[in-house]
Order: structure tokens, then C-alpha cells, then sequence
């Protein structure tokens, strides 16, 4: 299963980049893919052992989390486009490092999590040491975002979790 | 008309490039500057090549698709790629001890901390 798809993702993205749609280009793309795919099919999906229909489902949450990650992006953007041109940057800035636990259970949400945190301006992720997430954030506020009212899990953390391993949001 | 959103697109990405630069420049420390250099470029990066897109398909043929699409992976990449190596020079620095700038701490009675910037030493991982 996890090979079809490595395939298909593979062959989809040699005839963007060819551009060329001749028997030799295609036939060359066929055997190209299908070597990378032989060498490689459990690195792209590894993991994914879930079925055809809920593979369906993640991905269409997924969808649902770009966009809302997007907004976020934009407007953690500005905001630290605004602090690099403040005249009083250093008196505004605060920077700290953040730690929390973390209630994801699988590696790739994770890495999403991570990279989502890294995505969105005024916070790095600098490790993830067994269940807790060490941020760098730069100001008070970028902090906040992150770390949800009391205990519980931030709002990144809450869709991240919706997406891949079906809590609520 | 086409030309004024794309002409908004390409000049807002720019804007967020050059704050994104000044903040590398400002910024006091190590770990700020990552902030400022590592991901500022992302939302700008995606700006300038939705600009560049829009104007390709401005005359739709099959060529100005697949350059779009050739377009719209780099942003995908960017967007892979961006914060993976931020956290792999920030996780460096880390590991490396660099010192990170906190702000003056006013001292009890109010007055501000009157010594140098403190740069902590105390590491939390």
C-alpha cells in the first residue's frame, strides 16, 4: 500500500518537473520512480498502517489545519515583523525558553507539532526530549499562544492532536 | 486589475523580507536572530511566489500550469524545509552552550537592574 502511494507521489512529481509527456521522458519517469520507490517506500508513509478511508479522513482535517495554521502564520508574522521595526524592540522582547509535556502519542505529530511551533514566528522548537517540548519564544506573547490555559494542551497542540489521533478539538 | 493583487502580493513579501532582515541585524542574541532569520522568510517566500503565480496564469496555457505548479512546490518546500534547519541551528547552538539574553530585571524597590543586559548561563534541559 505504502509503495502504490510512493509511486504515484513519485511519477506525479517527475512530470511536473519534466514537463515533457514523450514515450522516453514517461518511460524514463517509470523507471526512475519506480527504482526510488523500491529503494524507499517505507521511508515516505512509515507508520501508516491505518486503512484507505481514515488515511481519507486525516487528510481532509489536515486540509482544515493548513488553513487554520496559515492564519496563525500570518498573523505571528506581522507580529514579529512589527517587533523587528519597533523602535523599542528590546523593551518589548522577553525572551525565555519554554518548556512543556506534550499528550501526543506518534512520532509525525510530532513533527508537526514541532515544525508547526517552528512555523509560526516568535517561537523555535529546540528539542523534544522524551514527552516534553523545550520553545524558545521571544516575547510574552508568542509564549502564550503556545501554552494553553492551565494544564491542558495549547490550541496548536489541541488541532494537532484532532488531526492525527481523533481527540477533540 | 490582476496586476494591482499581484504587484500587493510581491510588495507586502518584500516589506516582510526587509523587517525580517532588519530584525537579523537588531536583535540582540544567538537565538533572537534564529527567530528573525529563520522564519520571517517563510510568509514572505510564500507572498513573492503567490505574486509570481498569479502573474503566469495571467495567460492560462499548459506551460504557465506547470510552471505554477513548479511554483507553488518550492513554497511547499520552504515550507518543509524552513523550520527543520532552524531547529537543527538552533538545537546546535544549544547543545553548544551559547549564552541567551534575557531582559534587565528591575531590582525589588523598582529601580531597574542597573548592570549589564543579563546573560544567563543556567541551562533548563
Amino acid at each position: 500500500m505504502s509503495a502504490i502511494i510512493t509511486f504515484c507521489v513519485m511519477f506525479a512529481f517527475w512530470i511536473v518537473m519534466s514537463g515533457k509527456f514523450d514515450l522516453f521522458h514517461l518511460t524514463m519517469g517509470l523507471l526512475s520512480s519506480g527504482l526510488v520507490t523500491w529503494l524507499s517506500h517505507d521511508l515516505l508513509f512509515s507508520g501508516h498502517t491505518k486503512k484507505f478511508g481514515g488515511l481519507m479522513v486525516e487528510i481532509g482535517r489536515f486540509l482544515r489545519y493548513v488553513v487554520w495554521l496559515s492564519w496563525q502564520i500570518v498573523i505571528a508574522n506581522i507580529h514579529i515583523a512589527g517587533l523587528a521595526l519597533s523602535p523599542q524592540a528590546r523593551e518589548i522582547m522577553d525572551p525565555h525558553v519554554v518548556s512543556f509535556k506534550t499528550v501526543l502519542k506518534t512520532d509525525f505529530a510530532r513533527f508537526v507539532l514541532a515544525n508547526s511551533i517552528t512555523l509560526t514566528p516568535g517561537t523555535v522548537t529546540i528539542r523534544i526530549q522524551d514527552d516534553t517540548f523545550y520553545v524558545h519564544a521571544i516575547t510574552a506573547q508568542s509564549a502564550g499562544d503556545l501554552a494553553g490555559a492551565g494544564d491542558g494542551p495549547g490550541e496548536m497542540e489541541r488541532w494537532v492532536a484532532w488531526v492525527f489521533e481523533g481527540g477533540s478539538r | 486589475m490582476l496586476n494591482a493583487v499581484v504587484i500587493f502580493l510581491m510588495v507586502s513579501g518584500f516589506m516582510l523580507f526587509f523587517a525580517t532582515t532588519v530584525g537579523l541585524l537588531r536583535f540582540p542574541d544567538f537565538y533572537t536572530r534564529v527567530h528573525a532569520a529563520g522564519k520571517g522568510d517563510t510568509l514572505s517566500t510564500a507572498l513573492l511566489l503567490a505574486g509570481l503565480i498569479i502573474y503566469y496564469l495571467q495567460d492560462f496555457s499548459g506551460e504557465a500550469l506547470l510552471t505554477a505548479v513548479k511554483l507553488s512546490l518550492i513554497v511547499f518546500f520552504v515550507f518543509l524545509a524552513s523550520p527543520t534547519a532552524t531547529h537543527a541551528i538552533i538545537d546546535a547552538g544549544y547543545e553548544a552552550k551559547v549564552p541567551y539574553w534575557t531582559k534587565r530585571k528591575p531590582s525589588a524597590d523598582g529601580e531597574p537592574y542597573p548592570g549589564p543586559e543579563r546573560r544567563r548561563e543556567d541551562r533548563q534541559i
